[in-house]
Parts: structure tokens; C-alpha cells; sequence
């Protein structure tokens, strides 16, 4: 096995769920751009983490590639406003 | 028109040019570097050896951002501040005058001494340029030798097996960041590495690097041993560069002193980041942390009073998030204490407070791969290590932070074979809803 495939190994459990979001953490982020390197669609997630904002972006397939590649936890998957609404 | 100018084009010069233009739409701003990449993520640059990105992606502004910021970029070095005429002389003779200043110069590896640190193949990694200089002696390098300690030796270690490089990694001691890790954790790592072919020699003292036409050939070890290799890569520390700071007249210690506002001892200057050490209130020491983050916050917080907008930087507990041998691990708080032979001060990704540990008592639980210590004191958390599962560092992160007083919990995290992560996950859920 490459030294590389063993940075994926902790990283390979893809969560998708279709009523999240995806969250930065933006104080763990050093803006190495992984995420947005990842994103199969071309999203600037790393962008989002800079801001600290959620990735609001309706192309978003929540694939959940993004948040297992990132090497420092920076991303998770959140409800988004409208299911937490509704979980209460 | 007022004129700001930053020096050091890193996260906390990009964070003060932000957060000064968020209070002046008008204010002239320069930001002056002499990487000659500007901006992008140092951290990254682990990332980019082990071919896990591209170049590119280490740029995290694209030209338009920086239209949008309206800043100028100056490429040179500041060599002299005449502080009396607030101007800043550049490698040249060319000046440059501003009203309020930024030192965000950061910090630069300490120099290897030894006789051959001269020899080609012989490297660091500080910058982009010395990244890039890396990947491509690895393409015709068969086998390297890592000197050093902290964060910065493994991602040399680990960028160079990417490359399938073979490697040699010396240690002076007889463990792995010993004054972060804890012995177990040091094996864990150690062994890793071994794992992935990497060659451990303890009590290794590296005293000459020999050459062939100018070339890496060889190294010689106080004990007498050479080993043959066509690289020598170390990272045994870094040093704020304070240079500039102190021949012009500003406190330093051993980075630019600055007050809570990030103000240096002459009240147009402030320095943030790495070449910055902080004073805390809260502990009333000055503290250097060579973090990505609170580079961040602190440039953010000096452009703000730079921008006439009094604020104090109000210090929160350093973390860091790192792999270690494959192995994601958030470093929070005081974990350790002493120091380490493989390094010299402080390394890149390191905080002084990480080696502060006070009076406190450990707990740990967990394999040997998902494993989690915490320092527990009278009634708060004073640090935590989370190496594999790293569900609980958010939690015990903020935790730490938040000072959140752990007296319901403390007994259960003491008792023997504590099941340490549970408590924490229960009690965060509390703590979290009443702290929110």
C-alpha cells in the first residue's frame, strides 16, 4: 500500500445525506484548497471554510467527497435550517 | 488618504488587509512580501510533497480577490523602519511611508550548522520555492535522511516516501516529540513509520554531511556511522524574524512584543502571527504560537486597530490539527512540558502553550489508533491529544476553550479504565445546550 492510500484510510467513510449541508469549522481550516480540489463539481468549498459559511450552493450533490478528504475535520454535514425545524 | 502597509503577504497580513478594509472602503493599502508566491497556504504545502494537491490549488486568492480587497502588492523586503519618519526602507534604497504599519513577516527554519549544510541536496521547507526545489530533487534522489523534530520533520518524512523516496529518520532522543507526545503516542507514530519502511535510528547525532562534487554523498554520525544518501532534509525549529524589528528599535524578545491590541512599543506598528509574541491577559504571559489560526485572528485584530477600531485579541486555547504518520491528531491546550532535543525554540504548527502543562493530572483510554488523553485539572480541562476518531475534538476544542467546569464529571474521568470518551460525549451534550 502507498503511504498516500494510508492518509484515505481514516477518510473513506463517505456520509451523503440528501437533507444536509455541508459546515466548515472555519478555526481548523489552513485553506490547503483539498476540499475544493475534490469537489466533483468544481465548488470552492474552501472558499466556504474562509467564510465560515455553509456550502448554500444548489449544485451541491452532498457527495460528502469533500468532507472526507479534508485532512484536519474541518468539514461535517448539517442539517440544514429547514429539516432542524422540522426534527425539534 | 490614510495609508496602512503591511509587510508579509501570509494569512495575517491578508487578515489585517481584510479586516482594515471592512471598516475604511478608502484607506490605501500595500501589502509588501518577498516570497515570491505572495500568498498561500503554508500548511498546504504538506499537502502539495505528497502529491495530495497541485500547486495550484495552494493559492487560496484569485487576482479578483485581491481587486475586490483594492490592495497593492509590492515585491521586495523591508530592510530598515525609520520610525521617527514613518517610512520603511526596501532592499534597494527605494522607501515607502504609511501612517500605521504591520510586521507580518513570520517565521524562517533555523539553519542547520554542521560542516556540508552548503552541499546541494541539503533542504528545508519553509516556502513554496523550497517545496517545489524538494519535489524535484526527490525524482532523482534514491534515499534521504530526515534530521529534526515537530510536525514539519514527519511531513518531510512523509512527502518523501510519497515520492518513493527511501528514508532515514535520525532522532537525538529515544522518542518522537517527546515534550508533546506522550510515550505511547511516540510509539504509535514511531511504529507507523517503521511500518511504511521508514528507517528509525535513536540517539542519532548528525555531525557532518559529506559530499561529491558539491552533492549530498553521505552523512557522518557522532557515534562514528555514515550513512550513505543523496538528501538531507531537516526541520530542527523555526525562529520568528525579528531582525528588522529590532534594528529599528522595537521590544523584542523572542518575537516582536505587542501589547492585547497587537501593538508594538512604538504606537504605529503592530506586528501579528508568527513573529508576533502575544501578551494574554488572561495568563499575563506573552506567548509565540506559529499557527495558522491564530495568525489569522491576530492579523484580523491588528488591522482593526490599525484601522482605528480599538480591539484586544483575546487569546483562546492554541489547537492544531495534524497527521502524524497517516494519523489525523488535534494537539489542544498544554499537553506536555520540557523540552524536545530534536528541536530548537519552537516549529512551524506548534504553540508555546502545547509545553505548558501545569499541575494536572492524565487520563487516557482508547487503542492504539483511536486514542484520546486528556489533562484534566482541578475543574477544567487544561488540554486534550485526540489521535484517530476525531469525533471528540470539536467538543473537547471548545470545551477547552470555554473553560467549561468539569467538577460533575471529573471523578468519572479519573476512575480507573474510564471510559473517557463517553463521559465527554455526554457531557458535552449539556454543556454545549447550556452554552450555545
Amino acid at each position: 500500500m502507498a503511504f498516500k492510500d494510508l492518509f484515505r484510510h481514516e477518510t473513506t467513510r463517505h456520509k451523503a445525506s440528501s437533507a444536509g449541508q455541508v459546515m466548515p469549522d472555519s478555526a481548523r481550516c489552513v485553506q490547503c484548497g483539498i476540499c475544493t480540489y475534490n469537489c466533483p463539481i468544481g465548488i470552492d468549498v474552501r472558499r466556504h471554510a474562509w467564510m465560515g459559511e455553509a456550502v448554500v450552493n444548489s449544485r451541491c450533490l452532498t457527495c460528502g467527497e469533500c468532507v472526507a478528504r479534508c485532512p484536519r475535520g474541518v468539514l461535517r454535514f448539517d442539517h440544514t435550517d429547514l429539516f432542524t425545524e422540522a426534527d425539534q | 488618504m490614510t495609508r496602512h502597509l503591511i509587510l508579509g503577504t501570509g494569512v495575517a497580513g491578508i487578515a489585517a488587509a481584510q479586516s482594515i478594509r471592512s471598516l475604511d472602503v478608502n484607506a490605501e493599502i500595500i501589502l509588501l512580501g518577498d516570497d515570491p508566491h505572495g500568498y498561500y497556504s503554508r500548511p498546504g504545502l504538506a499537502y502539495y510533497l505528497t502529491g495530495e494537491i497541485g500547486e495550484k490549488q495552494l493559492f487560496p486568492f484569485f487576482t479578483t480577490d485581491f481587486q475586490r480587497l483594492n490592495t497593492r502588492y509590492v515585491k521586495g523586503r523591508a530592510v530598515k523602519i525609520f520610525r521617527g519618519e514613518h517610512q520603511v526602507e526596501l532592499e534597494g534604497g527605494n522607501r515607502l511611508s504609511y501612517d500605521s504599519l504591520l510586521v507580518a513577516v513570520g517565521s524562517q527554519a533555523v539553519r542547520l550548522t554542521v560542516p556540508g549544510a552548503e552541499l546541494e541536496g541539503v533542504v528545508k521547507l519553509d516556502h513554496l520555492t523550497d517545496a517545489r526545489h524538494i519535489s524535484q530533487l526527490a525524482r532523482r534522489t534514491k534515499r534521504a535522511v530526515v534530521v529534526g523534530g515537530g510536525i514539519t520533520a514527519l511531513e518531510l518524512v512523509e512527502g518523501l516516501l510519497s515520492q518513493r523516496v527511501k528514508v532515514t529518520y535520525l532522532l537525538r532522543g529515544d522518542r518522537y516529540w517527546n515534550n508533546v507526545l506522550d510515550e505511547h503516542e511516540s510509539r504509535v507514530v514511531e511504529r507507523r513509520l517503521q511500518e511504511e519502511g521508514v528507517e528509525l535510528i535513536f540517539h542519532a547525532e548528525l555531525i557532518e554531511i559529506l559530499g561529491k562534487r558539491g552533492r549530498v554523498d553521505s552523512i557522518r554520525l557522532l557515534d562514528g556511522r555514515t550513512l550513505r544518501c543523496d538528501m538531507l532534509a531537516y526541520a530542527i525549529g523555526i525562529q520568528p524574524r525579528v531582525e528588522l524589528a529590532k534594528d529599528s528599535g522595537l521590544a523584542v524578545d523572542k518575537g516582536i512584543l505587542v501589547n492585547e491590541h497587537l501593538q508594538t512599543n512604538d504606537p504605529n506598528i503592530f506586528a501579528a502571527g508568527d513573529v508576533a509574541q502575544a501578551y494574554d491577559p488572561l495568563t499575563g504571559r506573552s506567548i509565540i504560537d506559529s499557527l495558522w489560526n491564530p495568525a489569522r485572528e491576530q492579523g484580523y485584530v491588528a488591522g482593526l486597530n490599525m484601522a482605528g477600531k480599538k480591539t484586544a485579541y483575546i487569546k483562546s486555547a492554541p489547537f492544531n490539527v495534524t497527521r502524524l504518520a497517516g494519523l489525523t491528531t488535534t494537539i489542544i491546550g498544554a499537553v506536555g512540558r520540557g523540552r524536545d532535543d530534536d528541536l530548537v525554540g519552537i516549529a512551524r504548527g506548534d504553540s508555546e502553550t502545547f509545553r505548558s502543562l501545569p499541575d494536572s493530572i492524565s487520563a487516557q483510554t482508547g487503542f492504539e489508533i483511536n486514542r484520546l488523553r486528556l489533562l484534566i485539572g482541578e475543574k477544567h480541562l487544561v488540554g486534550a491529544l485526540v489521535m484517530g476518531d476525531q469525533t471528540l475534538s470539536m467538543p473537547l476544542q471548545k470545551m477547552i476553550a470555554g473553560h467549561a467546569d468539569i467538577s460533575p464529571i471529573r471523578e468519572k474521568l479519573m476512575a480507573h479504565q474510564a471510559r473517557l470518551g463517553d463521559v465527554v460525549a455526554e457531557f458535552w451534550k449539556k454543556w454545549s445546550r447550556s452554552n450555545r
